[in-house]
């Protein structure tokens, strides 16, 4: 198997859901300036398409339903990807009310790429290392959701009500 | 027989490794267009093999999952009717021109099936756009095939190239028998629907992913799309080849690669440069001046082969 996550590795379709403000910081990274093409990662219009969910700063609670609404139609391998402070302990929202503070204790955060914001430099330099990690099969954080789905599913049910919201999960 | 066979087998492989190839090629270019680096050459190669080792399969329904596989053997038939430069094609006959006009419509309604059950409204918009779309560029197409048909006098795609035939030599140019010097009106018309079949902007509405979400593919992950990537491939090969038999005289292998190659490079670099249409302007425009340059295209022939 360890030559199919070769190719999955050279190949990543992204997802980036971008409601925190470190969205501004993507165009560059897509584009020419620094043109993220040339490592195989293209941006994907739909989740059914993508490898890896881009989280793009805070999440509030509401939002946070539509992610992993999202995440659970992602087709495995999959990875998520944390972006900016907020989503590794709240960042500058550390005491606000309506956002959460951890993500990984509701997705499998895969690499965090710390900063507020993250320079399109960390972003590719997060884009390369999750390159090679996935190349050596480092990353495997959609194991670990499937593996402790319920683990999970407590952790979101402390901020809003799960069964009606979760989607079918094989 | 057996040799029928191998043909049938192996001539869907070296479409679609030469279609991907084509598409790779054409992402590098357009990267160097908007001046990027821009991914490898062999980056669909990848993306494919990644798309089919997908895990999941999430489906819809029955007609979900065979929606993709129908549109997959729809451009594998037709594949058998395109000669391969001057060599011919598996199944040829008298009439084939016309077949094939009906086999390319396949592969968007085995589409449209798949879509339909899916039940995603993007993807409902997306398969309306492609059957308006097609509507719109078929009209203009099948007149400029008309006054090949009119002039040549077969309607078989093998003898209309053969009736191009020249001696072919590395250091003799023989395209001056080409039908695109006989009917230079019918090849710019041919050539302005092929930008809209092979759905590059201006005519990209189908897939549109700032809009429509991508389309009829919304809905469709995994192994479903990676099959999609290999029928868009093959589509890209079929609309090309068809365009070389037929208007640039099919030719031996070492012209007629760089000749399908350089048809859909000419209409990548249109899509380089320009933005969208809506549907309702790409029916207008295809309904205008390529429709109008067919009838005249015509009536061309017909004062030329008196």
């Amino acid at each position: 198997m360890s030559i199919l996550n070769k190719f999955r590795g050279k190949s990543l379709w992204m997802l980036h859901y971008c409601t925190g403000c470190g969205a501004i910081e993507m165009p560059p990274v897509m584009t020419s300036r620094y043109d993220m093409e040339r490592f195989g990662i293209i941006p994907m219009a739909t989740p059914r398409q993508a490898d890896i969910l881009l989280i793009t700063g805070y999440l509030a609670v509401k939002t946070l339903k539509r992610v992993i609404r999202t995440y659970e139609q992602m087709h495995s391998p999959k990875w998520v990807v944390g972006f900016g402070a907020c989503t590794v302990n709240g960042g500058m929202y550390w005491d606000s009310y309506a956002t959460i503070k951890k993500l990984e204790l509701y997705l499998p955060v895969d690499l965090y790429i710390a900063g507020c914001m993250p320079r399109p430099e960390a972003i590719m330099d997060a884009f390369i290392e999750l390159r090679k990690g996935i190349s050596s099969g480092k990353y495997e954080g959609w194991k670990k959701y499937i593996e402790n789905y319920d683990w999970y599913k407590k952790n979101q049910a402390k901020l809003f009500d799960v069964k009606k919201w979760s989607v079918n999960y094989e | 027989m057996n040799i029928n066979i191998l043909y049938a087998a192996l001539a869907p492989i070296v479409a679609i490794l030469l279609g991907l190839l084509y598409i790779g090629i054409g992402r590098k270019i357009i990267a160097r267009l908007q001046r990027r680096y821009g991914p490898p050459f062999y980056q669909q190669y990848i993306d494919t093999i990644k798309l089919l080792a997908k895990k999941t399969v999430s489906s819809h329904g029955v007609f979900f999952s065979l929606g993709p596989i129908m549109g997959l053997a729809g451009s594998m038939v037709t594949l058998l009717f395109i000669p391969f430069g001057s060599a011919a094609p598996l199944l040829s006959f008298h009439g084939d021109i016309i077949l094939v006009m009906y086999l390319v419509v396949i592969a968007p309604l085995g589409m449209a099936l798949g879509v339909g059950e899916g039940s995603n409204p993007n993807g409902s918009i997306g398969m309306a756009r492609g059957l308006t779309l097609m509507l719109a560029y078929e009209v203009p197409f099948v007149l400029a095939l008309f006054s090949v048909v009119l002039y040549t006098h077969t309607t078989s795609i093998a003898q209309i190239v053969q009736s191009q035939a020249g001696e072919w030599s590395l250091l003799k140019f023989h395209g001056f028998n080409w039908l695109t010097f006989a009917l230079p009106i019918s090849a710019i018309v041919a050539d302005i629907c092929l930008q809209g079949m092979l759905g590059e902007k201006p005519f990209d509405q189908v897939i549109a992913p700032h809009e429509i979400a991508s389309g009829p593919m919304v809905e469709y992950g995994g192994k479903y799309l990676g099959m999609m990537v290999i029928n868009h491939a093959l589509h890209i090969y079929i609309e090309t080849a068809l365009f070389v038999d037929i208007f640039l005289g099919g030719g031996p292998v070492w012209f007629f690669i760089p000749a399908t190659f350089s048809v859909f490079i000419l209409s990548l670099i249109i899509n380089g440069v320009l933005p969208r249409f809506r549907i309702g302007q790409a029916l207008k425009f295809y309904w205008g001046v390529p429709l109008i340059l067919a009838v005249i295209g015509i009536i061309y022939t017909m004062v030329v082969i008196k």
